[in-house]
């Protein structure tokens, strides 16, 4: 099976999904003895591209272009997509990433086929591709097959594991046909985030906060935990519709779907609307008040209690750690 | 300024899904439907942006009969016109025939403004806004937290990891709608009278198979059993002894 990954770098820098999406894409190649492309595009990216081969991308298409530094949707799209007809693969991957959620509808698009997003699982069974993609805001799972070729496939950041395989790449710059037509879309600007703290989405630990911190300025001792910990803040909707949060930090169905290896929640209930966010995350803590909260019914380690008091005492517990 | 606004009507989000004998597909019998949450702030802006510059907005939703409730609301919320593609069946139906029959429609009216929710909590897919631009050949931008319109132009800012986006681009254009682009009205009785006597047109569609097939839907695997490691400050630290040495998180 011939698999062509999309490896998402910005600013010179590869994400992790890049690795992920490499890293799947080798072990799928690798059981269906095929052959593996990844597909990088930006510019003065060529350096960063070898980094792939370390996961086994052992051949790798840079689109490197001026006219491609910043991420333009349907510029993005149309390299990616004539990379796709060209190559001809059976399987793409992408991530489920803002890059990948625009970058998969429109390259599906323009190549008149079926894709599947968000999938947490990817095999071969019988010779065929299955997906395994959580529906219903989490509360099903549909295992689907695809009739079209290629089939298209979005995975869920911080889901598949990064697996190194040292090889030593291809490296081959791909021919970019742009016309205006290309740059309908423009981008402004764009603005770095403040914070040092790593995206949810990407995130191995999220310290998150709901209606129980209180305030926005209590959601200090929480950021402290955080950066201990090397952590994202996340919050529900009630911490984010109380304005205590922006918009980008709220978890659940409405807001991020988040798979980092600990969750803590601290003052948060535990809706079903916010258990849609963090049902996969590996291990969940529940730090709350209230032992009848139904956060405890999905916790793998709860405390009972107030967390303006536990909180300060894992920060000091962490800090005494020689 | 005339604008259409793609709905769909889903699940509401307490629900509990039970997955039918035919492994496929769930029981719709007991469920309690609403509008899609991120659909509501895309109507949202839509009817702002009329209220601001003029023109009309047509709400067009494909669904079963059950979508009526919500075609409804999106009349009572703003919408001067609604399209209801009838389609049974067609819940989990593939995002591209979704989006083509969409498109397919919505060539037929005049339009600047497209507006999608970014994602629908029932396939949970995020793809049809970005479909039916890619269809339409317009430009696409998508999970939008602040719009605003002049000059034939669009400009949105939204939120991708690690940093804010502004981007532009010329109408006729798409636009998906993120949570926080504004607060969604609630209507008031008198709108509610007056959406009684808007029509609603009514087209029955048939969809093609499309190019996935669902296999088997199934529950998500069942969480192990956690534990209540103890009460207050006392018990951190063995819950940080656990989070080490068990879970190895830490
Ligand atoms: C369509 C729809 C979509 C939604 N999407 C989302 C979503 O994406 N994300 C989301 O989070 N919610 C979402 N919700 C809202 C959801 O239903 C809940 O209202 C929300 O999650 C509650 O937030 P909370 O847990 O912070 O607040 P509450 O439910 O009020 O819980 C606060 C908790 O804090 C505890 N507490 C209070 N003080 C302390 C203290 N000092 N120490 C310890 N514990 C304390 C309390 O015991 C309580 O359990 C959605 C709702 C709808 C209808």
């Amino acid at each position: 099976m011939d698999i062509l990954v999309f490896a998402e770098q910005r600013e010179g820098k590869l994400k992790k999904t890049a690795y992920e999406v490499v890293s799947v894409g080798r072990s799928l190649t690798d059981e269906s003895n095929g052959k593996l492309t990844a597909v990088i595009v930006g510019y003065n990216i060529k350096n960063i591209s070898k980094e792939l081969g370390k996961f086994g991308a052992s051949n790798i298409l840079v689109a490197d272009d001026e006219r491609l530094d910043k991420f333009v949707p349907s510029a993005y799209s149309r390299v990616v997509s004539s990379i796709i007809k060209n190559k001809n693969p059976d399987v793409v991957l992408f991530p489920f990433s803002s890059m990948g959620k625009d970058l998969m509808p429109s390259v599906a698009a323009r190549l008149g086929v079926s894709a599947a997003s968000d999938c947490t699982k990817v095999e071969i069974s019988d010779g065929e591709i299955i997906c395994h993609r959580p529906v219903y805001s989490g509360k099903a799972v549909a295992k689907v097959s695809f009739s079209n070729k290629p089939a298209v496939i979005s995975l869920r950041p911080n889901t598949f594991s990064i697996t190194e395989k040292p090889v030593s790449p291809n490296i081959t710059e791909v021919e970019i046909e742009l016309s205006p037509n290309d740059f309908l879309t423009i981008i402004k600007e764009i603005v770095s985030a403040e914070s040092k703290r790593p995206d949810l989405t990407e995130a191995d630990i999220i310290v998150a906060g709901g209606r129980g911190i209180g305030g926005s300025e209590k959601f200090s001792i929480l950021e402290e935990l955080a950066d201990l910990l090397g952590a994202a803040v996340g919050a529900s909707r009630s911490a984010v519709d109380a304005g205590w949060r922006p918009q980008k930090d709220q978890v659940g169905q409405t807001g991020k779907t988040v798979s980092p290896d600990l969750y803590i929640a601290c003052g948060i209930s535990g809706a079903i609307q916010h258990i849609a966010g963090i049902s996969s995350a590996k291990y969940i803590v529940a730090i709350n008040n209230d032992t009848e909260a139904p956060i405890f019914k999905v916790a793998d380690y709860g405390i009972v209690g107030d967390l303006f008091e536990v909180v300060p005492a894992i920060i000091g517990e962490l800090k005494n750690v020689p | 300024m005339n604008i259409v606004v793609c709905v769909k009507n889903v699940p509401d989000s307490e629900t509990r899904i039970k997955i039918l004998s035919d492994g496929v597909s769930i029981d719709e019998s007991m469920i309690k439907f609403d509008t899609n949450p991120h659909d509501e702030y895309a109507l949202e802006a839509a009817a702002q942006l009329k209220e601001k510059l003029g023109g009309e907005v047509t709400a067009i939703c494909l669904g079963d009969d059950n979508a009526t409730s919500t075609i409804k609301r999106c009349l009572a919320c703003g919408a001067d016109n609604a399209i209801h593609l009838v389609a049974q069946n067609s819940r989990m139906a593939d995002s591209l025939v979704v989006a083509q029959a969409l498109a397919n429609e919505i060539k037929n009216i005049s339009f600047d403004i497209i507006l999608c929710g970014k994602q629908s909590s029932d396939t949970d897919s995020h793809l049809v806004g970005g479909l039916v631009a890619q269809i339409l050949n317009i430009p696409c931008i998508s999970m939008v937290n602040e719009i605003s319109v002049s000059d034939k132009k669009v400009a949105a800012s939204r939120d991708v990891e690690g940093a804010k986006e502004i981007l532009e681009c010329s109408l006729p254009c798409l636009l998906t709608a993120e949570k926080g682009l504004n607060k969604p009205r609630y209507p008031s009785l008198r709108d509610i009278m007056k959406a009684k006597k808007k029509e609603i047109k009514r087209k029955e569609i048939m969809l093609n198979q499309g190019g996935i097939e669902i296999l088997s839907m199934e529950y998500p695997p069942p969480r192990n059993e956690g534990k209540i490691v103890g009460e207050g400050p006392e018990a951190v630290s063995e819950l940080i002894k656990l989070l080490k040495e068990e879970a190895k998180v830490l």
